[in-house]
C-alpha cells in the first residue's frame, strides 16, 4: 500500500530544494548574456569602464553562481535517492537529456566560468570574450536540455511502455527534443531568466543613481540592462507559456485549473480575471470575466473550446476503467502468459495504464477497484484548482508590472532623463523581487498543475518515490531546510555587502569610495582582502 | 551500428572512463582540498594552494555530475537502486559537496582570518568526506548490498547506514582517500614552489605508500575472506533488461575468477601498485609531470581492477543474489544506448580539447609573490 506521509514528505523535499535552486539559476542565465554584452562593448570600443562593469557584475554573478552550482547537485542526487521508482520507470527517456546536458552544456559552462572569473590576466581580450560567450552559451544550452526533460514530463511523447522491462523506453529522440511543450517552455524560461538578470542590474544601478554615486558606471549598466530587459519581457509575455497549453492532455487539465473553468463554456470562452474558485461547488464565486478572451488566448480561434473540469473528469473515468483492463493484461504478461493475443490486447489499452495506476492509492490489485474507489481516483486526476488559479495570476500580474517598468526605464533612458526620474528609480529598486515572485509561482503552476502525475498520464507521483522510512526523509528534509537557510543568509549577506560597495570593490582606484579619505568609508576598509 | 550486446559492453567501458575522469580531475581537487590544512601554513600559502585549481574546480566537478547523469541514462536501475540504497551516505556526500563551491568562491571575499579559517575547514571536509564515502560505498558494492525487486520492479532496500562501516569497506575508504591525496600531492608539488611544493611532495610519498599497502591488503581480503558473486544460469546478453530471472551464487575468492581466466588482466592491479610506487619515488623531482602522470595511471589501475573483478556485476544483491544488477540486465534500451554513445563520441573529445586549452592557458607555477600581488583578482 502507498505510504501517504512518505509521498508527501518526498514531494515537499523535492519542491523545497527545486524552488530554492531556482532562485539562483535564472539570474545566472540572464547575467551571462548581460556580461557578454558589456564585455563585447569593451572589446569593440576599448573603454575601460565597460571592463570594470563586466568585472563588477561578474563578481555579483559569481556569488550567485556558487549557490546555484551547489544546490544543482541536489536535484541530480534526489531523482535517485528519493524517486528511485521514477528513475527506473523513465530513466531510459528522461536520463538522456540530463546526461546530454552534462556533456554538451554543463561542462562548457563550468569550464569557462573559471576562465571568465580568473582568466583576465592570462587570456587576450578576444580570448576572454570568447570564454564569456561560451559560458553564456553553455548556460543557455543547459537550460534547454533541462527543459526538454521537464517538457517530456508534461507531454511525454516519443516514448513507449515496454512490459518486459516494466518501464518507458525512448522511440524517437527528435520528438523528445522538438516536443512543442519543451520548446515553448525553453523560450519562456530563459527569457524569464533574462528578465531576472536585467532587473537585478537595473535595480542595483538605480540604487547608485539614487545615491548619486558612480553615476557614469551606473548609467551605462542601466542602459545595457534596460535594453536587454525590455526585449526579454516582451519575449516572456508574448511567447508566454500559454501557447504550450494546446497540446497534451495534462496541459489541457492545467489550463482548466489555471482558469478555474469548472464547466465547458460555449466557444469562445470568457477569461476569468479574478474570482474565488470553489472546488466544493465547482463554481468560481465573485468572478470578474472578460468575454471571449480565454477562447482567443488559449485556442487562438473563435470556435475552439476550452474543456472544463467536469468534462475532463468524465473523460478520465473512461480511461481509468481502461487502465484497469491494461493492468490486468500487464499482470498476465509479466506472470508468463505471453501469448500473442494477450500482447495484442495489452497494446490496445496500454495508453491507459497510467490511469489504472491511479487506483494503486486505494487498492494494490487495481483490477478489483470498487465504484467508490474509481470515483476517488477520478477526483484525484484533477490538480488543486485554487492555488494554481492564484499562482498564475500572481505570475502574470508581476509580469505586467515589470513590463511597465521596463518600458518606462527604456523610454526615459533613451531620452537621457532617467537620472531625474527618482520615482521610477525607486520603483525599480523596490521591484527587485518581482522576477523571482513570477518565476517561483510559474514553477508552481507548471509542476503542481501536472499533479497527480510525475509523468503526465503515465506515472502517478505517489508511485514514483523510493521506499524509505518516513523518518529518514523527514530528517533529510529538515537538514535541507536548515542548511539552505544558512546558505541563503551567507549569500544574501555577501551580495548586499558587495552591491552596496559597488565598483569600488574592484580596487581600481577609479570609484566612489576610493576617491575619499579612508575615514569616510569604513565599509571599504573592512573589505581590503 | 553496434548490436545490443556490444552496446552494453561499450557502456560499461564508458562509465569506467567517466569514473576515471572524475577521479583524476575532481579527485585531484579533492586531494588538494584534503591537503590544504597540512601543506599550507599561513593564509598566503593556503591561497597559493587554492589558486592552483581555482579556475578548474568547477569544470572538474562536472565529471561527477556527468557520471551521475550517465548512470541515470544508461543504467537507470543501478542509479535508482544505488542512490536510494545508500540514502544517508549519499545525503552526507551531498551536504559536504555544498561546501566546495561556496568555500572556493566565498573564502577570499572577506578579509577576516576567522572567516577564512572557517572556509578552510569547510573545504577540507567537503574534499575529504566525498571520496571517503565513495570508497566505503565501493567496498560495500564488492560485498553486495541488501536489496530486492517486486513484480513491478520497485526496489526495496533493507540495508542500514551503520552497516556500511564494516572492516573491508573502511579499508576501501582508505584506498580511495589515499589515492586522491597522493594525486593532489603530485599536482601541488608540480604547480607550486618552495615550502608548499616540498610538503606536498612529502604528502604524495606518504599517501602513495598508504595506497600501496591498503590496496594490496584489500586484494588479500578479496582472495581470502570476501564472497564474490557468480552467475550460474545462461544469460541472454542480447536480451531485454530483466535482472530478476537469473541464478546467482556466491563463493569466497570468486572476484578473482576473471583475473585467473584472463591472466593479462593482472596487469591492472599491477599498474595500480607499480604506478603508485613510481609516483611516490618521483614526487620530489621537478618537473612534477611524471609523478602526476604516474599517479593518474595508478588511479586508472585501481578503478579498472575493481570493475574487472566484479565484471559483469555492477551491484550484487546480498539479500537476493538472483536480483543482482549486471551490465547485461540493468541497462537502458538499445536505442537510448546508441543515441548516448553518439553523444559521448562527439562531446567527450570536445570536452577534453577545451579543458586542455584552459589548463594550458592557466598553467604556471603559483608563487607567494604572485598571490600577494593579486589580492583582488585571485581567490
Amino acid at each position: 500500500m502507498i505510504n501517504e506521509t512518505l509521498v508527501e514528505l518526498s514531494r515537499w523535499q523535492f519542491a523545497i530544494t527545486a524552488l530554492f535552486h531556482f532562485l539562483f539559476v535564472p539570474l545566472t542565465i540572464g547575467m551571462t548574456w548581460i556580461l557578454f554584452i558589456m564585455e563585447a562593448v569593451y572589446v569593440m570600443t576599448g573603454r575601460v569602464i565597460y571592463r570594470d562593469m563586466t568585472k563588477f557584475w561578474g563578481k555579483l554573478f559569481a556569488i550567485n553562481f556558487a549557490i546555484g552550482v551547489a544546490t544543482g547537485l541536489t536535484m541530480e542526487f534526489e531523482f535517485g535517492t528519493n524517486w528511485s521508482y521514477y528513475s527506473h520507470y523513465v530513466g531510459d527517456v528522461f536520463g538522456a537529456p540530463l546526461a546530454i546536458e552534462g556533456l554538451m552544456a554543463f561542462f562548457l559552462e563550468s569550464t569557462f566560468v573559471g576562465m571568465f572569473l580568473l582568466g583576465w590576466d592570462r587570456l587576450s581580450k578576444r580570448q576572454h570574450l570568447a570564454a564569456t560567450f561560451l559560458m553564456a552559451l553553455g548556460t543557455n544550452l543547459s537550460a534547454m536540455w533541462i527543459l526538454v526533460a521537464n517538457g517530456w514530463m508534461q507531454n511525454p511523447i516519443g516514448s513507449e511502455f515496454n512490459y518486459e522491462t516494466m518501464r518507458m523506453e525512448m522511440v524517437s529522440f527528435s520528438e523528445l527534443v522538438f516536443n512543442p511543450v519543451a520548446q515553448v517552455k525553453f523560450i519562456h524560461t530563459v527569457a524569464a531568466g533574462y528578465v531576472a538578470g536585467a532587473m537585478f542590474v537595473m535595480s542595483i544601478s538605480s540604487y547608485y543613481l539614487l545615491k548619486g554615486r558612480d553615476v557614469a558606471f551606473a548609467k551605462r549598466s542601466f542602459s545595457v540592462a534596460s535594453g536587454f530587459g525590455v526585449a526579454a519581457i516582451f519575449c516572456v509575455l508574448l511567447l508566454g507559456d500559454e501557447s504550450g497549453y494546446e497540446v497534451g492532455e495534462v496541459q489541457r487539465v492545467k489550463l482548466a485549473a489555471i482558469e478555474a473553468e469548472f464547466h465547458t463554456e460555449p466557444a469562445p470562452a470568457a477569461f476569468t480575471l479574478v474570482g474565488l474558485p470553489n472546488e466544493e461547488t465547482m463554481e468560481t464565486d465573485y468572478a470578474v470575466k472578460i468575454p471571449y478572451a480565454l477562447g482567443l488566448i488559449a485556442t487562438r480561434s473563435l470556435d475552439g473550446q476550452v474543456t472544463g473540469i467536469s468534462d475532463l473528469k468524465k473523460e478520465h473515468e473512461v480511461r481509468i476503467r481502461g487502465g484497469m483492463i491494461a493492468y490486468d493484461y500487464l499482470q498476465k504478461l509479466r506472470g508468463g502468459e505471453e501469448t500473442p493475443e494477450n500482447i495484442a490486447r495489452f497494446n490496445e489499452v496500454k495508453d491507459d495504464l497510467g490511469y489504472g495506476l491511479l487506483l494503486k492509492r486505494y487498492t494494490d490489485n487495481v483490477i478489483d477497484a470498487t465504484e467508490e474507489q474509481i470515483k476517488m481516483a477520478v477526483e484525484d486526476s484533477i490538480p488543486p484548482v485554487a492555488p494554481i488559479f492564484w499562482a498564475f495570476r500572481i505570475m502574470v500580474g508581476s509580469g505586467i508590472v515589470m513590463l511597465g517598468l521596463f518600458v518606462l526605464a527604456f523610454y526615459f533612458n533613451a531620452r537621457r532623463q532617467i537620472q531625474d526620474k527618482r520615482w521610477l528609480l525607486k520603483a525599480i529598486l523596490f521591484a527587485l523581487p518581482l522576477p523571482w515572485v513570477a518565476i517561483e509561482t510559474g514553477w508552481f503552476v507548471a509542476e503542481v498543475g501536472r499533479q497527480p502525475w510525475a509523468i503526465s498520464e503515465i506515472l502517478p507521483t505517489f508511485m514514483a518515490t523510493s521506499n524509505h522510512d518516513t523518518s529518514s526523509v523527514l530528517m533529510t528534509m529538515v537538514a535541507f531546510i536548515l542548511v539552505y537557510i544558512v546558505m541563503f543568509i551567507l549569500e544574501m549577506w555577501l551580495m548586499i555587502k558587495f552591491a552596496k560597495i559597488g565598483p569600488s570593490s574592484l580596487h581600481t582606484g577609479r570609484y566612489h569610495f576610493e576617491q575619499e579619505d579612508q575615514q569616510a568609508s569604513p565599509q571599504l576598509r573592512q573589505d581590503k582582502y | 551500428m553496434f548490436d545490443y550486446e556490444s552496446l552494453k559492453l561499450i557502456w560499461w567501458l564508458i562509465i569506467g572512463i567517466l569514473l576515471i575522469g572524475f577521479a583524476v580531475t575532481d579527485g585531484m581537487d579533492m586531494g588538494v582540498g584534503g591537503l590544504l590544512p597540512f601543506v599550507a601554513k599561513d593564509d598566503t600559502e593556503r591561497r597559493v594552494v587554492i589558486n592552483t585549481i581555482a579556475a578548474h574546480w568547477d569544470g572538474n566537478q562536472v565529471w561527477l555530475i556527468t557520471v551521475g547523469a550517465s548512470f541515470f541514462a544508461a543504467w537507470p536501475l543501478v542509479y535508482g537502486t544505488a542512490f536510494s540504497g545508500f540514502y544517508f551516505a549519499m545525503m552526507l556526500t551531498l551536504f559536504c559537496l555544498f561546501l566546495r563551491p561556496m568555500g572556493f568562491d566565498y573564502r577570499s571575499k572577506i578579509d577576516s582570518p576567522k572567516w577564512r579559517y572557517n572556509w578552510d575547514k569547510a573545504l577540507f571536509v567537503g574534499s575529504i568526506v566525498p571520496p571517503l564515502v565513495f570508497g566505503i560505498a565501493f567496498g560495500n558494492l564488492l560485498q553486495g548490498i541488501p536489496f530486492s525487486f517486486d513484480e513491478l520492479m520497485r526496489v526495496t532496500n533493507t540495508g542500514s547506514f551503520f552497516a556500511l562501516f564494516n572492516p573491508f569497506a573502511l579499508l576501501s575508504g582508505i584506498v580511495s582517500v589515499s589515492m586522491i591525496l597522493m594525486h593532489g600531492g603530485t599536482w601541488l608539488s608540480m604547480r607550486t614552489d618552495e615550502h608548499v611544493a616540498a610538503r606536498s611532495a612529502k604528502a604524495a610519498q606518504i599517501f602513495a605508500a598508504v595506497l600501496v599497502v591498503s590496496f594490496a591488503l584489500a586484494g588479500v581480503m578479496i582472495a581470502t575472506s570476501i564472497d564474490g558473486y557468480i552467475i550460474q544460469s545462461a544469460i541472454d546478453t542480447q536480451g531485454y533488461a530483466q535482472p530478476t530471472t537469473k541464478i546467482v551464487t556466491t563463493a569466497t575468492g570468486a572476484w578473482l575468477n576473471n583475473f585467473n581466466s584472463m591472466p593479462i588482466l593482472w596487469s591492472l592491479p599491477a599498474t595500480g601498485l607499480v604506478m603508485a610506487i613510481i609516483a611516490g619515488l618521483l614526487a620530489r623531482f621537478k618537473p612534477g609531470g611524471l609523478a602526476f602522470t604516474a599517479s593518474a595511471l595508478s588511479i586508472t589501475g585501481v578503478i579498472l581492477t575493481m570493475g574487472v573483478s566484479m565484471f559483469p556485476f555492477i551491484m550484487p544483491s546480498s539479500s537476493t543474489p538472483n536480483h543482482s544488477l549486471t551490465l547485461w540486465d540493468s541497462v537502458s534500451s538499445e536505442g537510448t544506448l546508441n543515441l548516448m554513445l553518439i553523444v559521448v563520441a562527439i562531446f567527450l573529445p570536445l570536452i577534453l580539447c577545451y579543458t586542455i586549452w584552459c589548463y594550458s592557458k592557466m598553467w604556471r607555477t603559483v608563487t607567494r609573490s604572485e598571490i600577494e600581488k593579486n589580492t583582488h583578482s585571485a581567490y
